[in-house]
């Protein structure tokens, strides 16, 4: 083998990283990653920092509570915006009712109200399966949406619908107003909640869900309670989109109702976990810049080539086009969403080194 | 222990158990003992309800009639979960594998049940949760070193040849001590070579770990080398009992035999 220094450390490092290791060390993307949101206020813009990486944050940490339902336990949820919908009302109504202004506070039982609301609608999903686990959940989002719009209670009687937080308390620091510190709080949570999620996967919970989802009947015979780890996931899942739906209806939106976490917010969760990737948490990113810059990109392509003089309508409507056409063809070509064929890239790099 | 237990350290006994799907009779009034420490075969020509008696022990299918007696304690039905408490491991016919799971989290599932660490004690990283998970780790990887499996550690189960996936089965069983292992044809589809390697790590596993074995297999030659003791199955009825050199002589094992094409 004839190599020169470099190759020889870069041979060394791969050694290194096969031998196998209880605590695995992050990969070079991943603090790659972690250090460009860390330093964004740096230099990105305020357009970049508030529209573009503070949403695509707060979407990906819904993705990750619904992999954790769908990709790692395997019940198919169709009713994320519900879940979302029930942190960012839990975290209102405790601020709005119960007074509370600590934000950190406010938030955790935000998630909380959505673990609960979470652990009730996936109490069926012990005894049915599949399809049935799937309507109830769709059951879930018509539920929540009718509940927060029809008592007027849940958005304080205001003139409108809507939800709105009062000013917060956050240490010292104004959460109410100041931009670089509302994006620092939300990259920080998301940040520290997707490492508890990585160290849950690792667990022997994370093991039982995958279990439950390769093949129930075995993991009932090796003594994982399979009734009792789909509510945890169910609960667990809920939790992170709670959490989720509170950070982009008071950290992004500002102001939200039930129409910010319909359908279609649902639907754009799960789009974002099957295009980056069931069952991997990185994907659940990968899917989220993809789903939020796609529609950005491509209405600047189609500007650039046609000209700006288009009717917007058109626009919006070639845009759904071109997205719907280009997911569909990913998912031709690589089912397995955006993870598999970043590993499927970066296998093959190896190989083509070594 | 019953007033007229034998000198024989029973460990399960079955005792006239019956199962039926809709009006089909899977199994009709079966018994058999298994003595502690011992390896007992369960053989007979396909749709016997060999597999089928498993799943009753597992808990998985529930019998119509029958009582079932595991180390003294006696039961109607039995539930997957207490049965996996009680030390009672399973490998399966169609393996069962987790199949996306790599070989490693597939033998750690199997320690799974034994785990008394939180959800949230992992989320925070706490080293109480850690230092369990590397228990766990160590544990799986001595029963994966023992079967020989050390090459494919990290690779994902579904796509490992059907004779490795068995030895993984088979380690998933071993992970978790237990009693008795329930064995479901771990080595159909298996060459000469790997036969008898899998019949090397049954036997240790029961003469050094002295763990008891139920075997269901085809192959009459490992049968009569690994048992020491031989119940025969035919259409739900037992057909023979006994040691496997007798149970070899009996014509009508002879006769139902010859007829069965394997
Ligand atoms: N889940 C089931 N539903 C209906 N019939 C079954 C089921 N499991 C097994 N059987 C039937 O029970 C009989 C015994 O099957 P099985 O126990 O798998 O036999 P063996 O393992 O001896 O080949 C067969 O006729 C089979 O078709
Ligand atoms: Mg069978």
């Amino acid at each position: 083998m004839k190599t020169n220094a470099g190759q020889m450390t870069v041979e060394t490092s791969l050694q290194i990283n096969a031998k196998p290791q209880t605590r695995k060390l992050p990969s070079a993307s991943t603090i790659a990653f972690v250090i460009l949101v860390l330093t964004a206020p740096l230099f990105a813009s305020h357009y970049w920092l508030m529209a573009i990486i503070t949403p695509v944050m707060i979407l990906s940490l819904a993705g990750i509570g619904l992999n954790i339902k769908t990709g790692y336990a395997g019940m198919v949820s169709v009713g994320a915006g519900a879940f979302m919908a029930v942190g960012a009302y839990g975290m209102f109504n405790f601020a709005a009712h119960g007074g509370i202004t600590n934000f950190p506070l406010a938030l955790l039982l935000g998630g909380i109200s959505a673990a609960i609301a979470g652990y009730l609608f996936g109490l069926p999903s012990s005894r049915i399966k599949g399809f049935y686990v799937m309507v109830t959940t769709l059951a879930a989002q018509f539920f929540v949406e009718w509940l927060f719009t029809k008592n007027a209670y849940f958005y304080n009687y205001g003139s409108v619908p809507t939800i709105t937080l009062p000013p917060m308390t956050l240490f010292d620091l104004d959460i109410n107003g100041n931009n670089t510190i509302r994006y620092y709080v939300v990259v920080i949570i998301v940040l520290l909640m997707t490492l508890a999620a990585k160290n849950i996967i690792h667990s022997h919970v994370g093991r039982n869900w995958m279990a439950i989802r390769d093949m129930n009947t075995a993991a009932g015979v090796i003594g994982i309670d399979s009734a009792r780890y789909k509510r945890l996931a169910f609960t667990i899942g809920s939790f992170y989109l709670g959490i989720a739906g509170a950070l982009w209806a008071f950290l992004f939106l500002g102001t939200a109702s039930t129409l910010s976490f319909d359908i279609n917010r649902s639907f754009q969760v799960l789009f974002i976990i099957i295009i980056g990737g069931l069952s991997s948490i990185r994907g659940n990113f990968i899917g989220a810049a993809f789903i939020l810059l796609l529609p950005i990109l491509i209405d600047y392509m189609v500007k650039a080539t046609l000209g700006s003089a288009l009717n917007p309508g058109f626009l919006s409507n070639m845009n759904k086009v071109i997205f719907g056409s280009l997911i569909i063809i990913l998912l031709i070509k690589e089912p397995e969403g955006f993870d598999k064929m970043l590993r499927n890239l970066t296998g093959y790099i190896k190989r083509r080194k070594s | 222990m019953t007033a007229g237990a034998s000198s024989k350290d029973i460990l399960l006994a079955v005792s006239h158990v019956s199962l039926s799907f809709g009006g089909a009779k899977a199994i009709n009034s079966f018994s058999f003992e298994v003595e502690r420490r011992s390896i007992c075969s369960l053989i007979g020509p396909n749709g016997a309800g060999k597999s089928s008696m498993l799943n009753i022990l597992n808990g998985v299918y529930v019998p119509q009639e029958g009582l079932i007696t595991y180390n003294g304690t006696t039961f109607e039905r039995m539930e997957p979960l207490k049965v996996a408490a009680m030390g009672v491991a399973r490998m399966f016919q169609n393996n069962a594998l987790f199949g996306k799971m790599t070989v490693l989290e597939n033998v750690m599932a199997g320690l799974s049940r034994k785990a008394k660490t939180t959800v949230i004690e992992h989320a925070l990283g706490l080293p109480r949760a850690r230092q369990e998970s590397a228990s766990f780790e160590l544990k799986s990887d001595q029963a994966i070193d023992f079967l020989d499996l050390n090459p494919y550690r990290d690779l994902v189960v579904e796509a490992l040849p059907y004779g490795i996936q068995k030895r993984v089965g088979l380690a998933r069983a071993l992970v978790s001590d237990p009693e008795m292992i329930l064995m479901d044809e771990p080595m159909a589809g298996m060459n000469k070579e790997e036969k008898q390697e899998m019949s090397g790590f049954i036997l240790d596993i029961n003469k050094k770990l002295g763990i008891t074995i139920i075997l269901i297999e085809h192959d009459i030659s490992v049968v009569m080398s690994l048992s020491d003791r031989v119940v025969v199955l035919d259409y739900g009825r037992k057909l023979a009992d006994g040691r496997p050199e007798d149970v070899a002589k009996n014509p009508e094992v002879i006769s139902a035999y010859l007829g069965t094409v394997h």
